[in-house]
This record gives structure tokens, sequence and C-alpha cells, in this order.
């Protein structure tokens, strides 16, 4: 099964805020999507820091091959 | 000298073949018209396989056959249509096989508006009938970009643009850039390529096609049926940020999502960090508070119910308090009741007395007494009767006992030895024995005589 995305993620947290606001819970099904909640927002947080901020060329090798290089804007400009 | 003078010098006009009239005609008007501009409304126009595209170019009075071979008619960028005002540039031919002359094209132009822009006309139409732009195929774009892909050209402000502003609003976003050339000669071939590949896989989620501003010819590659579908083709969404504001490609209306700009589809594609993170923020505050009110909710409670049970014997207290306190009332409450029911009922009472023949239950009463006295008087009566008759036989009883007549000096005689109590003197005979029993002790007699004649003194 593939991990939850982003989206559901912070989609599934609204789903719990709402919940705990409805007040209708009882306490220790509270604290287990509590726990939950807890859990997405770490993970949430994480994706936004993991991706490296990274750019690259994509630059076709003499045997034809496709390689990515680091893109630099600075050196790639035209005067 | 003319034919005419020659024709009086007698040598007689000059005759010609067809073949040989014809190839004077083809010289003279080859060579006249090696290259015309001529302006004029398309007319049955056709286009067989062979890829030569035939038509007349007429006006109100006259027209004139023409051709585009197909080396040219190839790269014309719009298609001729009947009705068509055009400017035409080419030579005047003769086919001499039919005797026509024609017009031989290397250059056509739509007059006014430009081939090029009608050549977007048609292409538009042509796409929009298969239903290549409608709004459901269009495919959404992801949430939060893993990686994107920008088809660009690596020395354009087109890229410089967009990084800029994708790196101010998520710093740390994943960007691959797949150069091509954006103008000229086999750019779209090279945009279709690069579609493809970003498609075979690059880990991209979403694609950027963008270039900066130009002219139609410029920008011409993304107006290219090619790249539309490939556009469309394509299984990774495509933004489309060509040219300026104001330029509107085929590119624009095939894609998922059309940007004015780079700097446009840059703000499209990425919603600021910040905006997700205080959304985080702000969802992990609403779960803690809830949470804890929760947890206090919960506490209260459980403290209302701990404070309750603390101490069992006060409540027992507290309990027979309140029994005597409930009795207390209840019995107030009864006594009230019951004092009101009373007075109810003893009004009730009263009326029914006044109304009643309970009156007359005394008298009835005083009968009852008396008419038991008199019962048991006579019970009495009866009774000391029954006793006084009863004392009398015992009286009589009493002098009837044998022992008592005996006492009085009467005796029991009897025979011996049958024991036959005597009752007449012929019962027995002079010389017998008999006993006789006395009140006190017995004899036994011999008799001396008898007398039955029952004579006594």
């Amino acid at each position: 099964m593939p991990e939850k995305t982003f989206e559901e993620s912070l989609k599934r947290l609204e789903d719990i805020v709402r919940e705990l606001e409805g007040g209708e819970m009882p306490l220790e099904e509270s604290l287990k999507v509590f726990e939950e909640g807890m859990k997405l927002l770490s993970l949430c947080s994480e994706r936004l820091e993991e991706a490296e901020k990274k750019v690259t060329l994509l630059t076709r090798k003499s045997d034809g091959g496709l390689e990515e290089k680091p893109f630099d804007i600075q050196e790639n400009e035209v005067p | 000298m003319d034919d005419d003078e020659k024709m009086f010098e007698g040598e007689g006009p000059r005759v010609y073949s067809v073949s040989g009239l014809t190839a004077e005609i083809r010289s003279v008007l080859e060579s006249r018209f090696r290259f015309v501009w001529v302006e004029g409304e398309i007319s049955n126009v056709r286009t067989p396989v062979s890829g030569h595209c035939y038509m007349a170019l007429k006006d109100e009075s006259a027209q004139i056959r023409a051709v585009m071979f197909r080396p040219r008619a190839r790269i014309l960028k719009f298609r001729p249509e009947d009705g068509m005002k055009v400017i035409a540039q080419g030579r005047v031919g003769v086919y001499e096989p039919r005797g026509e002359y024609q017009l031989v094209l290397d250059y056509l132009e739509p007059l006014g508006v430009g081939a090029l822009a009608l050549a977007f006309e048609q292409l538009k139409k042509k796409l929009a009938e298969r239903g290549l732009f409608r709004q459901e195929i269009k495919r959404a774009l992801p949430f939060l970009p893993g990686r994107i892909a920008v088809i660009t050209s690596p020395t354009g402000a087109a890229v410089r643009d967009f990084l800029s502003v994708i790196h101010r609003r998520f710093a740390n976003m994943n960007i691959v850039i797949v150069p091509v050339r954006v103008q000229g000669e086999g750019a779209s071939a090279e945009i279709v390529r690069a579609i493809e590949t970003v498609n075979a896989g690059l880990g991209v989620d979403v694609i950027v096609l963008t270039r900066g501003g130009g002219s139609l010819e410029d920008l011409w590659p993304f107006n290219e049926e090619a790249v539309a579908l490939a556009i469309r083709a394509s299984k990774i969404p495509i933004v489309s940020a060509v040219g300026h504001e104001i330029d509107i490609t085929i590119s624009d209306l095939a894609a998922d999502l059309r940007a004015p700009t780079p700097s446009a589809a840059a703000e499209l594609l990425v919603s600021e960090k910040e905006s997700f993170s205080r959304r985080l923020e702000d969802l992990r505050g609403r779960v803690i508070a809830n949470i804890r009110r929760s947890l206090l909710d919960g506490s209260r409670g459980l403290a209302h119910l701990r404070a309750r049970l603390r101490d069992p014997r006060k409540s027992i207290e507290n309990g027979w308090q309140r029994l005597d306190d409930l009795t207390g009332r209840i019995q107030r409450a009864e006594t009230a009741v019951i004092r009101n029911k009373a007075e109810r009922l003893s009004s009730a009472g009263n009326l029914l007395k006044r109304a009643s023949p309970a009156a007359r239950i005394p008298s009835l009463h005083k009968k009852l007494d008396y008419t038991r006295d008199r019962m048991i008087l006579a019970v009495n009566a009866v009774l000391s009767s029954r006793l006084h008759s009863v004392s009398l036989i015992r009286g009589k009883l009493g002098g009837l006992n044998p022992h008592a007549v005996l006492k009085r000096g009467y005796c029991i005689s009897r025979g011996i030895p049958d024991g036959r109590i005597l009752k007449s003197a012929a019962e027995t005979e002079t010389g017998k024995s008999i006993r006789v029993t006395l009140w006190k002790g017995e004899v036994v007699c011999r008799v001396e005589e008898v007398d039955s004649t029952g004579n006594r003194s």
C-alpha cells in the first residue's frame, strides 16, 4: 500500500482535529487519535524539510545516455 | 522583315506545328513571367495523394490555374481553402501536353491575416473539435510536488524567473531542467522528445513547459500539432507558460494548466512552504488543545466521582439524615394528607349521616342487645329447668340405688345355686336354701314356709 501523500496526511490531520473538537469522542479513543495525529504531524513536517534543494540539468552523454548535472543559473546566463 | 511581309515576298506564311507553336508560347511566357506576384482568390483547391496542391486563382473577370508542388506545399503552415484571398509568388509555366498555362507557385500567403495566424486558427479549431482542449481530461496538479521538470531553454530568462520564485516560496524544492531549443526548425521535435523522456522515468510529478516572449514565429514550435499531442499523451501533468501574458499558444490550450508567465507558473505550482508550515502548526495546536481539554474534562469528572466516593460513612450518614428528613416530610405530608382526607371524610360523613338511615343504628343496636339478653335469659331458664329436672331425676335415681334401698332395710334374695333373684315365693320351696344380701353382708337361709297368697302384713 503506498504511503500517504502529503495531501492525504494533511486531510487526515484536519479530520482528526475536527473529530477532537466535536467533543463527542470517548477519552480512550481520543487518546488513540491524538497519537495518530502527532505521528502525522511529524511525518508532514519531515516531508516539508526532507526534499533537498536541488536543481539539475539533464544532459546527454556521448554514449547517448542521459545524466543530470548540477545547474547553476549564473553560469548559464546569456548576456 | 516580319512574317506578314514575308508572305507578300512570296515565301508563304510560316506554318507551325502544334508542338512548335506551343513551345514558342512556352518560351515567351516562361521568360516573360519568370518571377511574378499575383493577388487573387483561391478556388477549386485540391491536394491529391501526391502532395502537390492544385488550385485556381481568380478575380471578378479572370482566373488562372496554379500548382504548388509537394516540396513547397509541404512546408505551408496553413491549409489553402476555397475563397481564401491570397498573395502568391511564382512563375508562369506551360504544360505542353494539355496546352495549358499555369502558375507554378513558390510561395503562398493569406492576404491580411498572415499565414501563421491563420494556421494557428485552423489548428486550434481542428484540435478543439477533436476534444483535445476539454476541461474534463485535464489532470490535477500535485498538492505538494516532490520533483519538478522544467522543459525550456537553459539560457533564457524564463527558467531564471521560474527558479527564483520557486526557491523563494519553498527553498528545498527538487528541480530538473530539460534543455530544448524553443524556436526554429526542429524545436517542436525536441520538445516532444523532452516530454517523452520525462515520462519515461525521471521521478517527476509535474512538468513545466515554458519560454519567454517573442513573435508568433518565435513561439511557433509551441503551436505545432505534435507538441499538443505529446502534451495530452503525457501521464505527468503539464503546466504551459509560453510567451507573455497576452500570448496564447496551442500548448497553453492543450496543457493541464496555463500560466501567463513562468513566475506565475511557479506561484501556481507551489504554495509557500510557509503556509504549509503554518497550517501544520495550527493543526498541532488544535490537536493538543483538544486533547488537553478532553483530559481536563475527564479528570474533572473523575474528581467529582472521587469526591463523592471519598467518605462512604459520610455518605451513609447523609443517607440516614436524608432518610429521616424524607420520612419526616412524608409523615408530615401523610398527616396533612390524612388530615385533609379525614376532614373530607368527616364532612362527607356528616353529609352522609344527615341523609342516611344511620340514625336507626343505635336503636337497632339496643334492640339487638335486648334480644340478646332475652335469648340469654331464655336459654338460662331452659338450662335451669333442665338442671332441675336432672337433679330431680338424680334424686329419684338416688332413691332407686339398690344400695340405698338396702340401707332402708330391704334385702335381695337369690336362689342357690342358680343365683336368680327371687321375686316371688313361688320361685322357691320349703327346705331350699337362699342367699340373702343385706345392706351389710349376706346370710344363707333355709325356707321354712312358703306363702304365695301375697298377703302382706
